[in-house]
Formats: structure tokens, C-alpha cells, sequence
């Protein structure tokens, strides 16, 4: 059985577009507003009337920490969140090639990478949202990644409960 | 650097002439006494620009200004204010824009931006943080907003940055052309656009990356939590606006008879509803959508309808038109529908959106054609001058015209020049509805007093931003008063007045005043600025910018005699519905507005007003 773990969920129907959870994200980040540093960011679908918010899915089979040839990325016991542990990591951007969704960033400021860590449980994201889009949610990600994520997911448990562990993207197809 | 907080510290400034660009700091000074936005930019104006100067000449000086909210997390501190010379009215105007244009400019590490001069050729401007160029648009000049904003997107390789444009119309110097940003938000009155073509300049593309630095962010978060819980509160900012946008006010207004029909002839419109918010959510909203930090979100995504897409057929570069459009606002609908007699919401919607595309001003727009449609219902004008049957309600009529009116073809050339030159041209001024050359926007101010005197001290022509006091004397915000009456409405014009000329200085965006009020406000621009402004200070703020543009339209040769209505207002009497029989009685109104506002009887600001507002 996969374990359930904390991620954002995101109900992009319920968005404005406004913004302010880049704000929000941002400041816990720096003290400053400063949307680039955001690691969750706001798409702007003009012509579908559509906004979607997308940050870190927090994949149970998380790309960015196999890629990570220091092991900088680790989980937060509490939440379930991937974090980047900033002292280790040294910069090399391979999770943010790794990552299929495009939700973990390098910050040249600090030559580290940075992704969403649920703000220990607490995001800021969702405090700051004026609709109600966002919130915590204990998820599966099989559940709500869709097919993408079911593929994940099989090859997940594949690789769990069988004999070894792959880490070829093949496994994942 | 600048040890500012709020504002990012620095100008830049343009010479379009000689394509130099250069980087000051930011007037401290300036920026404690008039904050920033509208009243920032209203001191750097009357520090350089001769108010005698031609509105369209290289000596005319283009503004735009963000305030020290702009680009926070302050609930809808997104706005940032064009200044200018107005080509429609002669006077200083003050237009203003939402969207995420603003914040990127205080990202990029800019609160302003002072365009001089004139370029020799089409060009755009381009901002990537400390990267600042003129560049080539002679690809781009004759494009319409849209396609202008796509291939900027593409060329500069930065999706994300945000582009404020001129479409044709401000290319060919319509005098009441609009800025657009983002394709669908405009800084659209008073002919900012055209002095843009003027200078050649296509576009301002920016993206910035930098941060916008606060005094105290702890309190900042504090300030916001609490202005986004009130803002949830309010019924108007959590549910009228939210809910039907602006468009919440059409059955509000028509039903108080206060809805101005057919260039003003009548007060009540039959078609109000197929026009209404309420009719929009039933039939073609999309979504909401909010500008930057925006805690409201009442912008409206809308689709025409099917029938509406083939029927409308005219050449434009408004390729997504068939899908979703932004609008209209409450303004727009009514100068575009109800002023022209038009029920039809799909020529509304399709007008509108060709308003964005081709950068028009929909409000003067909608009047100048209400204002041609009386002039051929009256045989002053006939089809052989305007190419088309020009009646009320004529939706076909209206489409075709603001296409024509953006290039200047045909009678569009006539319409381009607004309803005061253009119905002084072809023999009856009187049906000229506006003020200082500014058409009115949509409140009949023969049913609500407090309007007229509004409209007729605007700074910058007739407006309903400047003295909203409809928001007192209909929705009852914060006290209902009686809009028949007269008495008090002075006093009631200039705390409006000051009010919104504060609130615009601070970057955020007036519906806020919906929500809240100055008190509510100024914990976060104390939060944001370290600067402490009581609730007084602030309206003394707002008062001095106001005193300052009277100050520079006077010497522009603005007199008493431009705060003004037209005769139809005080002399004909609405004719049917709840105001019948109501003119507007300004002159029970204006010589207490000026004692109140420490002015002379000719409406000259005098010298102890202005040495108490620290002007010189």
C-alpha cells in the first residue's frame, strides 16, 4: 500500500488568477514580495477563461530526490514534503531536469534549488488564496495525478513490492 | 540605493527623440507629499510640462506611475497611473490601469517611467530588470493590441512579461484612444493612447524579477489578513462585485431612473435587462478574473454567443474573439448599449472587444455615437454623410463605426475627434454630454445631484472615478443620502473627491473603498511605506494632488466656466420615470464647493489653501 502524504491540493475552478499565493510564497521565502521566487505559480489559460495554480505534487516516487546525486532532497517526517536541504545541496540543477512538472526551481541568488515544502504543514499559499482554491489535503497521488500518475504510482509499487527498486523511466511507462 | 520601502526607489526616464534612456533616484520628498500613483506623477508633470503645450506635440510628457502598494500583497494593489496633457480635453488627465502590468514594473525595480519627446520612427520599449531598450515596432505599428501583445511574448522569448500597447487607434491619434494592457485592462479616457502614437511609441513590454521591499513585513502580513477579511465581509466587495462584476449596477441604476438612454433623452431603459449583470451569468460568463493581489476579482471573462459570432463579421486581429473576451464593464455596456439604444449584447460584447483590440476608450466611444445617432434622428446629419442608417439601436451601425472610428475611415474620422468636435462640426454642441470635452460616463446627473457637481469639477473632463457619490446618494456607502437633494453635496464631492484622489496614489484600485475606507487602508501603507499617515493626512494627501492639477489646468486656461454641464442637464427636465421632472441644480452646488474648497469664486485655488497643502 503507498502511504498517503501531505500535498497542496488545488481546485483551479475556484481560481481568480490573482496571484496572491506567489505573494504569500514569496514572502515566507524572503520577507519581500517577489513573485520569481515562488514556488508555486499561477498559469494563466487567457483564452479558456482558466487559471490554474500548480506547485510540487509531493510524488511518492519522487524524481527530484533520485536524480539529486547528493542526496540534498529528503522528506519532511511530519507533512510528507520533499524538502531541499539548502547546506547539501550543491546547485547542480538535475532535479530541476528531473522533474516531470516543471515545480522545482533553481534560485541563482543562492545557487540552490527550491521547491514547495508545505510550510511545515501550514502553507502560506493557502492562507493568502481569497477563493478557497488551495488547501492540504493527505492524498494519494495516484488518486488525482490522474493517468500520469497512476503510471507512476504502478511503477511505484512495481518496484516496492517486488524484488528491486528501477529507476529507469522504461518501468514507468 | 534608496532606503525606501513601498516604492522600489527609482525613475526612468525616456527620450524618445534622441532614444536615450536614463535611471534617477526617486523624489523622497515627493514620494512622502504625494505618495505615488496619480500623485507622484502629478508633481514630476507640473515640475516639467508647460501646461500651454500642444496635447500631441513631442513636448508633451507621458507618465506612468505605480504607487508603493503596487506590487505588494495588498489586496488589489495593482494599478498604475497614466499621466498626461489629455488630447480630448486639454486638460491634465489621470487614466488608470489594472492587471499584473504595474507590479512587473516595480519588479523589474521602476515606479515610473517619464517619457519625453518624440521618436523618428516606431518603436517599443523593453524592460527586463536592469536591461532597459528602445527597439524597432515598425513590425508591430498598424497591429492591433493583441497581436501586438503575442509577438511581443514571442520575440522577446519571455511569455510572462506583460505589455501595454496601442492599438490603431492610438497610431492614428484618435483623441480618445486607450492604453491596453494585458489585451483586455485599458487605461482608456481622456486620449492617453493617442499621445502615445504621438511619440511613436508601440508598446511597453516589461518583466521583472526583483522584489518589491516593505518597512515592516510582519505587519504587513497582519494588515493584509485583516483587509482580506473585511474585503470577505462586505456585501459589495464579497458578493455584488464578485457575483455580477460592475454590470451589477444596470437594473440598480435604471431602475433609480438614473440610466441615460439615447444621448441622454430619457432616464430609463426598456432594454436595461438583456443588458444586465444578471443577464451576463445566465448566458455568457466564463469566469472571474482577478487583477494582480486582487481579493475582489470582478473582471468578467464572457463568450459572444454563437448567433453573435456570425453575425458580426469585420476584419480585426482579435483572433480569440469567438471564445472568451473580457467585459464589459457597467460603462461600457451602458455608453455602447443603452446611450446608443442598443439591447443586443453580442454587438455590445463584440464592440467592446474591438474597443481592447484597436485601443479605444468604449465610454466616449458609445456617447460620440449616441451623440451622431440624435444629430441624424435630427437631420443634421444624413446617410450620405455617414455611409449607414444611423438610428438608435442600430448594433450593425455601431460595430462597423468603431472599427472605422480606430482607422479613421469614413465617418469613423468624424466619430475619432469626440462628441464635442464632432457635434459643434455638424451644427449642434448642445448635444454635446460631457464636460472640459470628456463625455460623461453612465449616471444621469439630473437624478443624482451629487454627480453633476462630480462631473463638473473633475479634473480631468467628466468621470465617475473622481466623485463617485453615487456609491452615497444610491447604494447608500457609508450613509444614504437623498440624490435629489443638493444640500451637503458639496461637502460630500470633495471628501470624495479627496478620498479616491488618495486611495489612487497609494496604487491600489478605488473598488476597494467598496470594502473599506481610508482607516482601513493605512495600516498597510504604513506597513509597506514606514511612513506613519493618519486618516487626515491621508485625505490632506489626496487634497493637494487635487489642488495641484486644478492649479496646472488653470494655468492651462481652464476657467469656472469649463466646471460646467451641458444645457440639457440644467435646463431640460428628465422626462419620465422616478426623477421626473429633475434638472441638475450645479448652481446650488458650485460656489459652496468652491468656498468649501478654500478657492477663489472664479475656482482659482488661493494662496493660503496653497500654502497649507505645503504647494509652491
Amino acid at each position: 500500500m503507498v502511504a498517503l502524504s501531505g500535498a497542496l491540493e488545488i481546485e483551479p475552478e475556484k481560481c481568480t488568477g490573482c496571484k496572491q499565493c506567489e505573494l504569500a510564497c514569496s514572502w515566507i521565502q524572503t520577507g519581500t514580495f517577489q513573485p520569481s521566487k515562488s514556488v508555486i505559480r499561477v498559469h494563466v489559460f487567457d483564452e479558456q477563461a482558466s487559471f490554474a495554480p500548480y506547485a510540487c505534487f509531493q510524488c511518492d516516487e519522487a524524481w527530484c530526490m533520485k536524480a539529486c546525486p547528493v542526496h540534498a532532497i529528503d522528506v519532511d517526517e511530519s507533512t510528507g514534503a520533499k524538502i531541499v536541504i539548502d547546506e547539501v545541496c550543491v546547485g547542480c540543477k538535475l532535479c530541476v531536469i528531473a522533474c516531470p512538472f516543471g515545480t522545482i526551481f533553481f534560485d541563482k541568488s543562492s545557487d540552490t534549488a527550491t521547491k514547495c515544502d508545505l510550510c511545515a504543514g501550514d502553507p502560506a499559499c493557502a492562507r493568502a488564496c481569497p477563493t478557497g482554491a488551495i488547501s492540504v489535503a493527505e492524498v494519494d497521488p495516484g488518486a488525482w495525478l490522474v493517468d500520469f500518475g497512476k503510471h507512476v504510482d504502478s511503477a511505484y509499487r512495481r518496484a516496492t513490492e517486488g524484488d528491486e527498486i528501477s529507476n529507469s523511466p522504461e518501468d514507468a511507462r | 540605493m534608496s532606503e525606501l520601502c513601498g516604492w522600489v526607489g527609482t525613475v526612468l526616464r525616456v527620450d524618445l527623440t534622441r532614444g536615450t534612456i536614463s535611471k534617477e533616484p526617486l523624489n523622497e520628498q515627493w514620494a512622502r507629499e504625494y505618495i505615488g500613483g496619480r500623485g507622484v506623477a502629478a508633481r514630476y508633470f507640473y515640475d516639467e510640462v508647460d501646461p500651454q503645450v500642444e496635447a500631441l506635440s513631442p513636448d508633451n510628457k507621458l507618465i506612468f506611475a505605480t504607487g508603493p502598494l503596487t506590487g505588494t500583497n495588498a489586496s488589489c494593489g495593482a494599478r498604475y497611473m497614466v499621466v498626461t496633457k489629455g488630447p480630448l480635453t486639454g486638460a491634465i488627465t489621470t487614466s488608470n490601469s489594472g492587471g499584473k502590468w504595474a507590479p512587473e514594473l516595480k519588479f523589474a525595480g521602476y515606479d515610473m517611467i517619464i517619457l519625453e519627446g518624440e521618436s523618428p520612427r516606431p518603436v517599443y520599449l523593453w524592460i527586463f530588470d536592469d536591461a532597459v531598450e528602445l527597439r524597432p515596432a515598425e513590425h508591430l505599428w498598424g497591429s492591433g493590441v493583441f497581436e501586438t501583445e503575442d509577438a511581443l511574448k514571442r520575440e522577446t522569448g519571455l511569455p510572462d512579461c506583460a505589455v501595454a500597447a496601442i492599438g490603431p487607434a492610438g497610431e492614428n491619434q484618435v483623441l480618445f484612444a486607450a492604453i491596453v494592457n494585458e489585451k483586455y485592462r485599458a487605461a482608456g479616457r481622456s486620449g492617453v493612447g493617442a499621445v502615445m502614437g504621438a511619440k511613436k511609441l508601440k508598446a511597453i513590454a516589461v518583466r521583472g524579477s526583483g522584489a518589491v521591499r516593505v518597512a515592516d513585513p510582519a505587519a504587513m502580513m497582519r494588515a493584509q489578513w485583516n483587509m482580506k477579511k473585511e474585503l470577505s465581509d462586505a456585501p459589495l466587495t464579497s458578493d455584488g462585485l464578485p457575483t455580477y462584476g460592475t454590470l451589477a449596477l444596470m437594473n440598480v441604476i435604471n431602475e433609480h431612473g438614473a440610466l441615460p438612454v439615447n444621448n441622454f433623452q430619457a432616464s430609463q431603459f426598456d432594454g436595461a435587462e438583456n443588458i444586465s449583470g444578471e443577464h451576463l451569468n445566465e448566458t455568457r460568463l466564463a469566469a472571474n478574473k482577478a487583477c494582480f493581489a486582487c481579493t475582489i476579482a470582478c473582471g468578467r471573462v464572457s463568450r459572444i454567443s454563437d448567433e453573435g459570432v456570425g453575425r458580426y463579421a469585420v476584419t480585426t486581429s482579435a483572433r480569440n474573439w469567438k471564445h472568451a473576451t473580457e467585459g464589459p464593464e457597467y460603462e461600457n455596456a451602458w455608453s455602447l448599449g443603452a446611450d446608443c439604444g442598443i439591447d443586443d449584447f453580442d454587438a455590445i460584447l463584440k464592440s467592446n472587444l474591438l474597443c481592447n483590440d484597436l485601443g479605444l476608450d468604449p465610454i466616449t466611444l458609445g456617447a460620440t455615437i449616441a451623440a451622431a445617432m440624435e444629430l441624424f434622428e435630427n437631420g443634421k446629419l444624413d446617410e450620405s454623410q455617414t455611409g449607414m442608417e444611423l438610428r438608435f439601436g442600430n448594433g450593425d451601425a455601431l460595430v462597423a463605426l468603431t472599427e472605422m472610428t480606430a482607422y479613421r475611415r469614413g465617418f469613423g474620422n468624424e466619430i475619432a475627434e469626440g462628441s464635442k468636435r464632432m457635434t459643434a462640426k455638424f451644427g449642434d454642441p448642445d448635444l454635446f454630454m460631457g464636460v472640459k470635452g470628456q463625455e460623461f460616463p453612465a449616471y444621469d446627473p439630473r437624478a443624482i445631484q451629487g454627480m453633476g457637481l462630480g462631473y463638473a469639477t473633475s479634473n480631468r473632463g467628466a468621470c465617475h472615478l473622481r466623485a463617485y457619490t453615487v456609491s452615497a446618494e444610491v447604494v447608500g456607502n457609508p450613509d444614504q443620502m437623498d440624490p435629489r437633494a443638493t444640500e451637503g453635496k458639496a461637502e460630500l464631492a470633495i471628501a470624495f473627491q479627496n478620498t479616491s484622489t488618495a486611495v489612487d496614489a497609494t496604487g491600489l484600485c478605488l473598488f476597494l473603498t467598496f470594502g473599506t475606507t481610508l482607516e482601513g487602508i493605512r495600516p498597510i501603507l504604513t506597513a509597506a511605506t514606514g511612513i506613519e499617515l493618519d486618516e487626515r493626512s491621508m485625505l490632506q494627501v489626496g487634497e493637494r494632488i487635487w489642488n495641484l492639477e486644478r492649479l496646472w489646468n488653470n494655468r492651462a486656461g481652464l476657467t469656472a466656466a469649463d466646471d460646467s454641464l451641458p444645457k440639457r442637464m440644467l435646463r431640460e427636465p428628465i422626462v419620465a420615470g422616478p426623477a421626473k421632472g429633475e434638472v441638475n441644480r450645479l448652481p446650488e452646488m458650485l460656489p459652496e464647493y468652491y468656498e468649501l474648497r478654500g478657492w477663489s469664486p472664479d475656482g482659482e485655488p488661493s494662496a493660503d489653501k496653497l500654502a497649507e497643502l505645503g504647494i509652491d
